[in-house]
């Protein structure tokens, strides 16, 4: 399949990254929250920006990055892909990010906020593990407690990181409600949040949920296009590529690779959504090609939901991917053309995720698999610079894999 | 005046409402319930529309909503359930759930055919203030419905008196930091927040909600405020017998209104 861009790509559309004052991205976003949470999220929104621009914040933030995390992360020329594909393809190595993934970027900088905010006590839901891992991580370095939510289908699934997050100390919380995922994962933590909201902070790990959330992850996030930008020029003497490719769930890794370059009229970008088992075969996390405009989890976005407004189970065999909303800044880049978001089966995904061990000795997570997958259903030319933003490593997914290719 | 704003105007104190969700236990159970309320002296409902991710409800609603769901409820047939004992039954109705639900039946349709169907007023937690006075406050007014609010004891007195100014038949006072049905009765900390509220002088009825169960809750609820809604407790009743009078009668032992 090829893609066809009804945009034109050369125009240029200035601050569509961030959210004007209410949290809405053109239509999307704001905060639909009952009045239980009203006051713990007007507390976040009136000081994430002026905690996120003070020069304290900044200079322990970016420390931690560079010594903690391990930023900025290579961007790789990956030559055994980029003669296979013909185009210049970088991977943007999140996977080399301490715990595995991009997950920590945000997780050290809600940390700090929580921190600033004191709250003594963070919870967190996870969809993969990689997120609860990445919150359990930081909280065992600030000595904060830290309870993890995650459903029980994923905590069968993603083993390994179940175990990384008890030997980190955290509290893993087994979701028995709805479709035992990320999405009733995250409905668990806001009720535990609604409960205890004077010591809580909620550290949500993707750009999901009510103002600010969607506008704090994608901000916290932005270091990656960031360096994407400076490592361009060294490497390839411009500042932006053609193209970028990311998967997106709740979409913070896109939102975080695509933040410099939404709207430069120039980069064309590319989001990848999990199919499932085919976008018509009712097995789907395509949310941006089946959703409908509506509310999850507190904000107004693309949802896959039923006639009546009930909100549909997602399937994918990525954790990290089902998830039937997707963050508002997304809806509102796929609704003005800023950015086209493709659909990738799970077995695509999988084919993806040996090639890419296969031609670069990386084992990317099945998430990251679904932006892998995207180089065969596009058309490069020879000298586009094409970057993949690799949001992490395949570790936990073996056991997936085998299955998988032991069934082939 | 709608009927809810009627029921206020001639009765203060001592208000007792109760909550159930449509479509629970069984897809038909509406008007029974509705009826065995009306008989049992209850003074007002809310009728629960269900939604599969009710973020501010415990377990007792999760379940009741996932349930009628399952047995197929829908908004569209919940009209129709309301339209055919229109006529039959006086107690005032609200309708309460979440609002993608309304969106997508279309928010100005549903308004419309709540009142048509004999709804006094919606509940719809999530609906942000600002959205409401924004592009819900016509079409409230248009159909004469009334607008509910909830408040919570972390709810700031500016907050509050907004909420006041907006509602005109009552507003719902959340008794603790909580989802629904925490079986906990009241203490210090409600005292305290009841109090507060009292000393504002507030021009709406105030309800109290959440945790109501027993005697102690009810009756605090009764002293300090204009009255309470109970509604986890009456799913357990309901979940327990299917037959609605029955389920309203045990409810009202447990709440000390009744003796054994
Ligand atoms: C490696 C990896 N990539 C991507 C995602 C999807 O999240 P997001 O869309 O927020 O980047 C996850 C989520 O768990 C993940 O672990």
């Amino acid at each position: 399949m090829t893609v066809k861009f009804d945009t034109n790509p050369t125009e240029v559309k200035r601050n569509q990254n961030i959210p004007d004052e209410r949290g809405y991205y053109g239509g999307f976003g704001g905060a639909y929250i009952p009045e239980m949470l009203y006051p713990n999220v007007e507390e976040l929104r009136n000081n994430y920006l002026q905690v996120i621009e003070s020069a304290d914040f900044r200079k322990e933030f970016e420390l931690l990055l560079r010594d903690y995390v391990g930023r900025p992360t290579p961007l790789y020329y990956a030559g055994n892909l980029s003669e296979t594909y013909g185009a210049k393809i970088y991977l943007k190595r999140e996977d080399l990010c301490h715990t595995g993934a991009h997950k920590l970027n945000s997780v050290v900088g809600q940390a700090l906020i929580a921190r600033h905010l004191n709250k003594p006590r963070i919870i967190a839901e996870t969809g993969a593990g990689q997120h609860g891992v990445a919150s359990a991580t930081v909280c065992a370095l600030m000595k904060i407690p830290c309870t993890v939510f995650m459903g029980s289908k994923d905590i069968v699934r993603q083993q390994a990181n179940v175990l990384r997050m008890k030997m980190l100390g955290a509290e893993v919380i087994a979701v028995e409600s709805g479709s035992k995922t990320l999405k009733d994962a995250t409905n668990e933590a806001i009720r535990h949040w609604i409960n205890h909201p004077d010591d809580t902070y909620y550290l949500i790990g993707s750009t999901i949920g009510p103002h600010p959330y969607p506008d704090l992850v994608a901000r916290l996030q932005s270091v990656i296009s960031e360096e994407i930008q400076s490592q361009l020029m060294k490497q390839e003497g411009k500042d932006y590529p053609d193209y970028v490719l990311a998967c997106a769930g709740g979409g913070s890794n896109a939102a975080g690779a695509f933040f410099h370059f939404i709207g430069n009229g120039k980069t064309r970008l590319i989001g990848t959504e999990a199919a499932g088992e085919g976008v018509d075969s009712g097995l789907t996390a395509a949310t941006i090609y089946s959703g409908t405009p509506g509310i999850i989890h507190g904000c107004k976005t693309l949802l896959m939901q039923t006639s009546d407004g009930q909100v549909m189970e997602a399937h994918s065999v990525s954790a990290g991917l089902d998830y039937p909303g997707i963050g508002p800044m997304h809806a509102h880049l796929h609704t003005t053309g800023l950015a086209q978001y493709l659909p990738v089966t799970d077995t695509e995904a999988l084919d993806a995720a040996q090639m890419l061990s296969r031609e670069e000795g990386i084992i990317p997570a099945l998430e990251t698999a679904h932006a892998v997958a995207a180089l065969s259903k596009l058309q490069f030319k020879p000298d586009d610079v094409v970057v993949i933003c690799l949001s992490g490593r395949g570790d936990k997914d073996l056991q997936t894999y085998q299955q998988y290719f032991q069934e082939i | 005046m709608n009927a809810l704003q009627n029921l206020f105007h001639n009765k203060k104190q001592n208000q007792l409402s109760l909550f159930f969700t449509a479509g629970y236990p069984t897809i038909d159970s509406t008007a029974g319930i509705i009826e065995a309320c009306q008989k049992a002296g209850i003074d007002f409902l809310e009728v629960g529309m269900p939604y599969s991710d009710p973020l501010a409800d415990g377990p007792v609603i999760q379940q009741s909503s996932t349930r009628a769901i399952v047995n197929g409820m829908t908004i569209e047939l919940l009209f129709n359930q309301l339209e055919a004992l229109k006529g039959k039954t006086t107690i005032p109705l609200l309708l309460m759930g979440y609002l993608n639900p309304v969106i997508q039946f279309g928010a100005e349709r549903f308004m419309e055919k709540a009142s048509a169907t004999g709804a006094s007023g919606l509940i719809l937690p999530d609906l942000p203030i600002h959205e409401y006075r924004e592009e819900y406050q016509t079409l409230f007014e248009k159909y004469n419905l009334s607008p509910v609010f909830l408040i919570t004891p972390h709810t700031s007195d500016e907050r509050i008196k907004l909420i006041d100014e907006l509602s005109n038949a009552f507003i719902y006072v959340v008794s603790s930091a909580a989802t629904t049905g925490k079986k906990q009765d009241f203490g210090q900390a409600q005292l305290v927040y009841f109090q507060r509220l009292k000393s504002m002088n507030l021009k709406n009825p105030l309800i109290g909600g959440f945790g109501i169960h027993n005697r102690q809750t009810l009756q605090q609820a009764w002293q300090n405020l204009n009255g309470a809604i109970c509604g986890s407790a009456f799913l357990k009743k309901l979940a327990a017998t299917p037959d609605a009078e029955k389920a309203v009668e045990e409810l009202k032992k447990d709440l000390g209104l009744k003796m054994d």
